[in-house]
């Protein structure tokens, strides 16, 4: 018996997870709005900072939450948007497929990496 | 009819070429634009804290370097790309919500401009009092 794609799935329903990707961009660009501000606050407040004030300031607990905070909101939106950007441009299979995995491995190495130095200062060591 | 693509003789849909640039087109393309410069960036951020975390001598390295005058012209282009994205992005969410698609939606696109243009200036204003207060 002859099935066509669009038989196969027909009945299963949609997958559930259609606007997962606009939603969580619209929540981390919210996110961002006012975590940005603490960010852009800390950095001029540590301009031309001595390491001990540095430290002294990004180890403040509610600080280094908030910058914990933002670190996590940004790095989904900006994983989200550039896949958006690869996917509208990239058109050659292989080399959009490298792309993308290049663009999450990107985002997971910018997040643990600025998540750890953060958390090292906090605690200390 | 050698070619599937370039010999078939089937109409295009114009692109970008065809158009007159346009405040909402350039807009869109700067909103992209700032998006991927502050994804880049991001690696500044990283450094910065990793420096940090890393003892005095690292950090002095970094903030001597973000504090020379090409650090500090990177660093004020890359406030503006922040500060320029996140008002488009307030545009975006008007928009989410079912607004701003009347004629108000060139003043739209002009606060963002002239906003981003005028808060990166003030950020950096109010840095550089605060660092000449702080002595």
């Amino acid at each position: 018996m002859m099935r066509t794609p669009l038989g196969q799935v027909r009945g299963l329903g949609a997958a559930k997870s259609g606007t997962e990707h606009f939603w969580l961009q619209r929540l981390t660009a919210v996110a961002n709005l006012a975590l940005s501000l603490v960010f852009v606050g800390v950095v001029i407040a540590l301009s031309g900072s001595s390491h001990a004030g540095a430290t002294a300031l990004l180890g403040n607990p509610w600080i280094a939450i908030l910058m914990l905070l933002f670190v996590l909101s940004a790095t989904i939106h900006m994983k989200i948007g550039m896949q958006v950007i690869i996917e509208d441009y990239v058109h050659d299979d292989l080399l959009k497929l490298v792309a993308l995995m290049a663009n999450a491995f990107f985002a997971v190495v910018i997040g643990l990496a600025a998540a750890f130095a953060l958390l090292k200062i906090s605690f200390g060591v | 009819m050698d070619s599937p693509h370039a010999g078939s003789g089937r109409p295009l849909s114009p692109h970008l070429q065809i158009y007159r640039p346009m405040l909402s087109m350039m807009m869109s393309i700067v909103h992209r634009i700032t998006g991927g410069a502050l994804y880049v960036g991001t690696l500044l951020i990283v450094i910065w804290l990793v420096s940090a975390a890393s003892g005095p001598s690292a950090f002095s390295t970094v903030q001597a370097i973000y504090g020379s005058i090409l650090g500090q012209l990177v660093l004020f282009f890359y406030t503006w790309a922040l500060v320029h994205h996140a008002l488009g992005g307030v545009r975006h969410l008007i928009w989410d919500v079912g607004h701003g698609f009347g004629p108000e939606r060139e003043l739209l696109y002009r606060v963002c401009l002239f906003g981003g243009i005028g808060l990166t200036v003030l950020i950096w204003i109010v840095g550089y009092v605060l660092k000449g207060a702080a002595g």
